[in-house]
């Protein structure tokens, strides 16, 4: 017996101990662990620019930056001619439609609207030198702009209304021998300021994230993962992995958490089984917009007033502007709760050429597809952008109107603060009738947000969707979500059922009561 | 009138019983939870409790279901239309008379005809319809080899809704039931035979409508214990 005791007791209690100390380190996520660790390497370039000749020189013209660039990467203008940075197109089929080739080049949008007879300003963020109007010529690789993406100074401007084109007087030669990976900045020097400021289109993607800690966006925050735009944006011959889906419509070339995540990270498979249905992003961005503001309405429809026979412009005491007279009226928010959407990966868009459904209460700008049913789709977190364009009221059809013209007098609403010669102008650069008369029409875009991922501690918790009258799926059609989602006939009877058993046992109790009673007395 | 003291319920039906009943009212209030009917644990606790006890009352049903057989207590349950308006109108009419119970109680037959009916439909009924949407409820989708796949039923909501049914009429079960057995010799009678094994029984009663005897319920002889001293 006592044998017995002392082998439990040598033996098996510290196999036990042994064993329980071991699974509790298996819940550790090891994943993550490694995760951290292969990023936490720095780049190391393989080259350093300043020593080639070819780069030691006073450039005159920036096309001769490109052809230096050429003369060493001699494939890669080829690549980028075929790049949608460069294109701002794309061969995609869009349900519905088919081949299409859609992007910025043909595409309009719920902000500055579209480029159509306003590329001179709009295009600065081209990858390009001088897409200035249609005959932009797309073929030539010198028109290619290499700085605005390798610029790894942390210097190099693009002229405001210079279609691409440099800031003259930059030290070119030192941006030049200072070239490598695109950082944050160069990324942000765009994709920070689409709509025409900070954060006014994405709301997930702004100048903060610089320098954000990693409560703000826990890859790129300075003392999280610190990781560049590039690290999960990899690109393949130049072209880059990911989609915006304001231009993007297929379900091809994504960047997915799952891709460096696995499709089940969690150590908790219940979390690990919303995968199925849920992205990511959906749970672990929380909100967006946590630093500045973005902007959620654009009225059009108010710009053009002046004061004092000027324009004027309102700001918030933020410092963001609720109206300007060349842009009209706009709502910012920080901290916004985005909303969910059924999504598969494909998109559709409103084409200048689509008719317009009066009946609905709003012009989609773009269309995010998906349903319960498609087993591609999942529920995503969402911006939608609000707003009121200009329509051609006998047509049908979204107006597209010149805003920016260099000067005074060319019909530019931002110029001349005339809707009226800014439509005319505007269809007439894109050869399409108009009939004369116009209105305003409320229009809706959809932004999926992606970035600002949260530390898991600010990720949304079970009952912020499983609740039954405040849930974030209010708005999902077709879930059956726990909490939220119940069969009001189903409840109606349940509780019928309950109230008449209860009934039923009471006046069971009572008759029961009364006759036993009447009974004792009588006897 | 005359009473004697009958052992009904062996240790383990009493075990049984007891751990069912907790089970099954600590599942309402879990899953009512989860159906967003009530607020007491929050939503991830009323969760993770239900599934857990979920678990416990399958495996009690397993071992239930193999005591039944290896006992042949399962033939207590076989349906039966004897007596069986007798003791819906006794229910109806008698008990306000005081009349007599129809349906004498013995350890070989411990249930009336109704009750035979009830408790024959919620184990042949609603337990599997609980415990099989219950398991579909947990493993619509569940992670194999790193992937999250689905057990193919369309939606969730079918399996909720059939789920959410059954829950009710449990409810609704149990205020019944809670009820009739204060309708036993005296109110506590039943209540005290289900804690303790014995119960206190008329016997003074003419057996007109006794449809029990050892052999056509049970076929198999029964040892009663030695009665208690104390009750």
């Amino acid at each position: 017996m006592k044998n017995i005791i002392t082998f439990i007791l040598a033996v098996i209690v510290p196999l036990l101990i042994i064993t329980v100390v071991l699974r509790q380190a298996s819940t550790e996520n090891k994943l993550l662990e490694e995760l951290r660790e292969d990023y936490s390497i720095p780049h190391v370039p393989s080259v350093d620019h300043s020593k080639h000749e070819v780069l030691q020189q006073e450039f005159t013209n920036p096309h001769e930056i490109t052809a230096a660039c050429l003369s060493c990467h001699t494939e890669r203008g080829e690549e980028l001619l075929m790049s949608s940075h460069f294109t701002w197109e794309r061969e995609e089929y869009t349900p519905g439609r088919g081949v299409t080739y859609l992007g910025k080049k043909t595409l309009l949008n719920n902000f500055c609207t579209g480029i159509f007879s306003n590329e001179g300003s709009c295009n600065k963020c081209h990858a390009g030198y001088g897409y200035a109007d249609k005959s932009f010529d797309f073929e030539n690789p010198y028109n290619i702009d290499c700085l605005v993406c390798h610029d790894n100074t942390g210097t190099y401007e693009k002229l405001s209304g210079g279609a691409g084109y440099p800031t003259p007087g930059q030290d070119f030669s030192a941006i030049a021998q200072n070239v490598g990976r695109p950082t944050k900045k160069t990324c942000g020097y765009c994709h920070f300021y689409g709509g025409g400021g900070n954060n006014v289109k994405h709301g997930d993607l702004e100048m903060a994230l610089l320098t954000a800690p990693r409560e703000v966006d826990v890859h790129m925050g300075v003392d999280g993962g610190n990781m560049n735009c590039v690290d999960c944006h990899t690109a393949e011959n130049h072209r880059m992995k990911g989609k915006y889906y304001a231009v993007s419509s297929e379900n091809r070339n994504r960047v997915l958490c799952e891709d460096c995540h696995t499709p089940t990270p969690h150590i908790n498979q219940t979390l690990n089984t919303h995968g199925a249905k849920v992205a990511c992003q959906t749970c672990h961005i929380p909100i967006y917009a946590k630093v500045n503001a973005t902007k959620m309405n654009w009225d059009w429809s108010t710009a053009g007033q002046r004061l004092e026979g000027k324009a004027f412009e309102l700001l918030d005491s933020l410092g963001n502007a609720t109206y300007t007279s060349i842009k009209g009226d706009f709502a910012w928010e920080t901290n916004v709760v985005p909303e969910y959407f059924w999504f598969n990966g494909t998109a559709d868009h409103h084409l200048l050429s689509d008719k317009i459904d009066t009946t609905k209460t709003a012009v989609k700008i773009n269309t995010l597809l998906g349903s319960y049913d498609d087993p591609e789709s999942k529920i995503i977190p969402a911006k939608v952008h609000r707003g009121r364009q200009p329509f051609d009221k006998v047509y049908l059809s979204i107006l597209q109107a010149k805003l920016w013209a260099p000067k005074e007098g060319e019909g530019a609403l931002w110029v001349d603060l005339d809707w009226e010669r800014a439509i005319i102008e505007g269809m007439k650069y894109l050869n399409r009738p108009y009939s004369g008369t116009y209105d305003f029409i409320t229009t809706e875009m959809f932004l999926p947000v992606n970035h600002m991922i949260s530390p898991k501690e600010q990720a949304l918790q079970c009952q912020d969707c499983h609740t039954r009258n405040d849930g974030r799926m209010q708005m999902v059609e077709d879930a059956y979500i726990p909490s939220q989602t119940y069969n009001a006939t189903l409840d109606l009877f349940g509780k019928l059922m309950i109230i008449l058993s209860l009934l039923g046992v009471i006046t069971h109790a009572t008759i029961r009561f009364i006759s036993n009673k009447k009974q004792k007395q009588s006897h | 009138m005359a009473t004697e003291k009958v052992y009904i319920y062996k240790a383990y039906e009493r075990f049984w019983h007891w751990t069912q009943a907790f089970l099954v009212l600590f599942l309402a209030l879990t899953g009512f939870e989860i159906h967003g009917s009530l607020n007491l644990f929050g939503f991830e606790t009323a969760v993770t409790l239900h599934n857990n006890a979920a678990w416990a009352f399958i495996i009690l049903t397993i071992f239930t279901i193999f005591w039944h057989f290896t006992t042949g207590e399962w033939r207590q349950y076989l349906p039966t239309t004897k007596n069986l308006k007798a003791q819906a109108e006794y229910y109806i009419f008698g008990i306000f008379r005081n009349a007599p119970h129809p349906t004498r109680k013995t350890t070989l037959s411990k249930l009336n005809p109704l009750q035979r009916l009830v408790y024959l439909s919620l184990k042949i009924l609603i337990f599997p319809v609980m415990i099989i949407s219950g398991l579909a409820y947990m493993y619509f989708r569940y992670v194999k080899d790193g992937e999250v796949v689905s057990l193919g039923i369309r939606s969730l909501e079918r399996v909720a809704l059939a789920h959410t049914l059954g829950a009710f009429i449990l409810v609704a079960f149990v205020i019944v039931h809670l009820y009739l057995i204060t309708t036993g010799h005296t109110i506590s009678s039943n209540l005290k035979a289900m804690l303790t094994g014995w119960e206190e029984l008329e016997t003074d009663e003419t057996e007109t409508h006794d449809i029990n005897t050892a052999k056509d319920t049970l076929g198999q002889k029964h040892n009663h214990p030695e009665k208690p001293e104390t009750l």
